[in-house]
């Protein structure tokens, strides 16, 4: 018997790495799924975006463990499509409980190199599309007696500052303000809303040529290798680990949305091998 | 099959409240537990302690879920004694897996008359205790080199000064919560190295005897500002004892295995109101 058996959550971002990750551990739990991605490139983002491919891998992985889950291609910063995937996947499913906010992007440049396009599409995704997933859930959590659990991916990053990340940063401090007047605004109807904040975690958005150069501008541009990165990512946290598993991240998403946590709100739960106290 | 199994957690104040309550989840999730309790008074707490019948509930409670407790009356603020009771336990039970610095006072409302040593006393237990547990249990966790997890329990008043009146009891209190968050830092720093995590959980009032005495409501009742102030942002009075042994047995688990340095309220959105 998992601990969410008879829920419902909504996870952006679903189609690989966190989102994916949350995805089944949810749904080993017992939840059904509502699942929404991009699934296709954002042009300022240097590596390769989710596609519909993978998209199916979820579905199958969720259909897998015989839960069900509605999955639709929809951009979380766009609130017409993303309502209408949330709708459609409280009318099959018929609730919804749990919001993971997963969606998310990341780019890197130096203050005076973020150019406009950057800034936009990172805080229309990062923070913009945070506050639409939200926004579009809420009307159904409220309708729940039992209320709800909400959790925002924020990131290290959504508690210090990290060079070369300025937009990504504002972004990820942005959901921390968003997370605290969530929490004070649902607490009435029962619905909790915490974020994470993950260190560096081992999906396709770090492990990329982009961000091994950015970890290690000592090397030439485009040489650095998978190792050579971790060797940084290691120097970030106080635990001897390079980085940390998806599914870390998740089983702190599924402790929130449990009833294990449910007195938890308004919290930020760092999953960061002590980096943020480093 | 528990998250815990094989596991031996030294749990300090476990005669009876969250301490109870942690010893018996953690004895859920397999682990076998080395508890201590003062079981006595001290001298600016007004509302009743714990009793040796208290710890010999404790026991039974966790042997009815078949797992093995070694059971002793130590006071936190006596370092020696602490060892002691980590030596008998490991003896019997093997290395330490996990510490849970649970002993706590609340001289709130206590008498008037010796403010200075509320505030001394409250310090003593609150945080000298939570240092002495950990460094009287550590090094049987280095020893052992798999790593651990170590949860000291701070409290909302480690985050915020609400509710505040100038009393020894409330200034020593939220003193000494706070200065637990200063711990929990620097042993997360210091044993990141042996893989052993710690972190601090902060629970807002908890259905428990220190909460819920007669002292404590009397308090509260001629002082409703300090009341007023201690509001949940959740429609609910107190959290139970469970919800903080939840908190604290996924902190504990390898489902938090990359989990270190973190403050985790369990609050009701207490400190975000």
């Amino acid at each position: 018997m998992g601990m969410l058996e008879g829920k419902v959550a909504f996870v952006t971002g679903a189609a690989r790495g966190q989102g994916r990750s949350h995805a089944l551990r949810l749904a080993q739990e017992g939840a059904d799924i509502i699942a929404v991605d991009l699934c296709g490139q954002i042009d300022t983002v240097p590596y390769p975006m989710a596609t519909p491919e993978d998209l199916q891998q979820t579905v199958r992985e969720v259909e897998a463990l015989d839960r069900r889950i509605v999955a639709t291609q929809a951009d979380v910063r766009d609130t017409a499509a993303l309502t209408a995937a949330l709708d459609d996947g409280v009318a099959q499913l018929g609730r919804l409980d749990i919001v993971a906010a997963n969606a998310g992007i990341a780019s890197y440049a130096a203050v005076e190199d973020v150019s406009d396009q950057m800034w936009d599409d990172m805080i229309g995704t990062n923070l913009s599309g945070v506050f639409k997933t939200v926004r579009a859930a809420v009307p159904h959590l409220k309708a729940n007696e039992d209320g709800g659990s909400v959790v925002l991916t924020s990131s290290t990053a959504g508690i210090m500052g990290m060079a070369h990340l300025a937009h990504y940063v504002a972004a990820k401090h942005g959901v921390v303000g968003l997370m605290k007047v969530f929490a004070i605004e649902l607490a009435p109807h029962m619905i909790r809303v915490n974020s994470v904040h993950p260190t560096t975690v081992n999906t396709d958005m770090v492990q990329n040529q982009g961000t091994y150069d950015l970890f290690r501008p000592d090397l030439a541009p485009g040489t650095a290798t998978r190792d050579d990165a971790g060797d940084a990512f290691l120097t970030l946290n106080l635990l001897p680990v390079k980085w940390v598993e998806p599914v870390d991240i998740s089983n702190a998403v599924v402790f929130l949305a449990s009833d294990m946590a449910r007195y938890v709100t308004g919290v930020q739960l760092p999953v960061d091998a002590g980096s943020v106290i480093k | 099959m528990g998250k815990l199994e094989g596991k031996v957690a030294f749990i300090t104040g476990a005669a009876r409240g969250q301490g109870r309550s942690h010893a018996i989840r953690l004895a859920q999730e397999g682990a076998d537990i080395i508890a201590i309790d003062l079981m006595g008074p001290v001298a600016s707490v007004a509302y009743p302690m714990s009793t040796p019948a208290d710890m010999e509930q404790t026991v039974k409670e966790v042997e009815a879920l078949d797992r093995r407790i070694i059971a002793s009356q130590a006071d936190v603020r006596d370092i020696a004694a602490l060892r002691t009771a980590v030596a008998q336990g490991t003896a019997e039970l093997g290395p330490v897996d996990i510490i849970l610095a649970n002993a706590g006072i609340a001289p709130q409302g206590g008498p008037d008359a010796d403010q200075d040593l509320a505030f001394h006393e409250v310090v003593e237990v609150n945080l000298a205790g939570v240092r002495n547990t950990v460094q009287a249990a550590v090094p049987s966790m280095i020893e052992k080199g798999q790593g651990g997890a170590i949860v000291l329990t701070s409290s909302t008043q480690g985050l915020t000064g609400r509710g505040g009146d100038g009393s020894g009891g409330s200034e020593g209190y939220a003193a000494a919560k706070h200065g637990v968050v200063g711990l929990m830092r620097t042993y997360a720093n210091w044993l990141a190295q042996y893989s052993i995590r710690v972190n601090t959980v902060h629970p807002t009032g908890v259905n428990t005897p220190m909460v819920v005495n007669e002292v404590m409501q009397r308090y509260l009742t001629e002082n409703p500002e300090v009341g007023n102030a201690l509001q949940n942002l959740m429609p609910v009075p107190m959290v139970e004892a469970v919800d903080i042994s939840n908190a604290i047995a996924f902190l504990v688990s390898d489902d938090a295995r990359y989990i270190t340095g973190v403050t985790l309220p369990v609050d009701a959105g207490f400190t975000v109101r």
